[in-house]
């Protein structure tokens, strides 16, 4: 499958920090793809790199197989970017905003824009300063898709949305989803978005792509494992992937990437009284892979032939 | 009848797995008959809102277990029951499952009679292949 999103060893210092640390990422054709991080984690400068809106101090990014310095006009065409927080005119009526939108681009659904408005019951007349933050992400929309892109770049779209509106959105989203080809990369906060809409997901911690794989593939390599000893619990062992371990009284919590047999036999050797294996939801795998401040084993999982 | 879906992003268990739970459960209940036709792919990854590609990994799992048959231009319709097996490996697996129910029923301290009452109760429940046949006769 042909990657539209490559990115080689893509990294950014702000300061001294190092926000964004040797990024390579592939995204194939046709997928969704979850971008998934803590706040601070490097994933908004990450997008704003691939767009070239933030220069990187080493590496590159490519977008069909384009350097992103150098994308031709007829390739960014294709693209479509939905910036965190749906910055937009605030002076203008929706109706001036898409009239203003569409000059910029050779293709223009003007008959999708009014069904995405009118699905949203937006009103044309309507200032952009007089909408809600959910409106804004709905009309943000609207023009995002109208040129029919065949790459949607989504940062954070559903952040501050409530319940209801971003079940709508999502709907929406899986509608574009529907028309075939489209590539979507979307960062999100919330996990049980990302588990519905999502083909695989990347994890950065600290900058760091260390979780690339399907969506499944990240809860399944995660799990928990509950001890519960007699008195005090021994000493942690030190064990491969181990990503987090906390004691409370008698019982010890620890959690593991790539759980396996040999795992299972160290922990048995603790001897505790009772052991219990927790499977994780995908937001509980990713907080306990998140929180610690330990670097865990990276997931990276790519199936045969992909 | 048609299938209620629900799903579940708080759960451990992967969204395409919960599809497959649901149809199979579904079906045994009696939502859907065999021969009943199901929400296209399309249809209902829009109704529960989950990525296309999550429904159909489901329902592919659903048409390698028997249970799905699609029909290329007409849609996905609910395969008669337990006709892909033969009667010796349907016979085996219902001693499997029977076997695997009866061991923890001695585990939790139950009497046979009481088993056979809970047997009898549930079987209300569910919807068998003979009533089916009754039924469309």
């Amino acid at each position: 499958m042909n990657d539209i999103i490559t990115t080689h060893r893509l990294t950014k210092y702000y300061g001294k920090q190092r926000i964004v640390d040797t990024l390579n990422l592939s995204i194939p054709e046709g997928s969704v793809y979850g971008l998934l991080g803590r706040n601070g984690a490097g994933k908004s400068t990450a997008i704003k790199m691939l767009l070239g809106m933030v220069r990187p101090d080493r590496g590159r990014a490519e977008l069909y197989g384009e350097d992103v310095t150098t994308l031709r006009p007829e390739s960014r065409a294709r693209i479509a970017y939905m910036a965190e927080g749906h910055p937009l005119y605030t002076g203008m009526t929706i109706k001036q905003l898409v009239a203003f939108s569409a000059p910029f681009y050779e293709t223009w659904n003007q008959d999708l824009v009014g069904q995405i408005l009118d699905h949203f019951q937006l009103s044309r007349k309507k200032r952009i300063r007089h909408l809600s933050r959910g409106q804004r992400a709905q009309v943000a929309l609207a023009i995002a898709v109208a040129p029919d892109p065949e790459l949607l770049i989504l940062d954070d779209p559903t952040l501050g949305l409530d319940t209801v509106v971003r079940r709508d959105f999502l709907e929406s989203l899986i509608q574009i989803i529907q028309r075939k080809g489209r590539t979507i990369l979307f960062s999100s906060h919330v996990l049980g978005d990302v588990e519905r809409v999502a083909d695989r997901i990347g994890v950065m911690v600290a900058g760091v792509l260390r979780v690339d794989c399907p969506t499944e593939h990240f809860k399944k390599s995660l799990r928990k494992v509950v001890l519960e000893f007699t008195g005090e619990p021994p000493a942690t062992p030190s064990l491969e992937g181990l990503v987090g371990a906390r004691q409370v009284g008698s019982t010890l919590e620890v959690v593991i990437a790539g759980y396996n047999g040999v795992h299972r036999e160290a922990l048995d050797g603790l001897n505790p009284t009772h052991l219990e294996e927790v499977e994780l939801n995908l937001e509980d795998a990713f907080i306990e892979y998140t929180r610690g401040e330990k670097k865990p084993l990276p997931i990276f999982y790519r199936e045969e032939g992909e | 009848m048609a299938m209620n879906f629900h799903i579940n992003t708080a759960s451990r268990v992967p969204i395409y797995q919960q599809l497959v739970t649901q149809v199979r459960e579904g079906v045994a209940r009696g939502a859907v008959d065999p021969g009943e036709r199901l929400p296209s792919v399309r249809d209902l990854s829009r109704e529960i809102v989950v990525n296309p590609n999550t429904v159909a990994r489901a329902y592919t799992e659903l048409e390698r277990e028997g249970i799905l048959n699609t029909r290329p231009g007409l849609g996905v319709f609910a395969a008669e029951l337990g006709t892909q097996l033969s009667q010796e490996i349907r016979e085996k697996k219902l001693i499997e499952g029977l076997d695997r129910f009866l061991t923890e029923a001695v585990h939790l301290g139950f009497s046979s009679g009481d088993v056979t009452a809970v047997i009898n109760d549930r079987i209300g429940q569910f919807r068998w292949a003979s009533e089916r046949k009754a039924a469309g006769a």
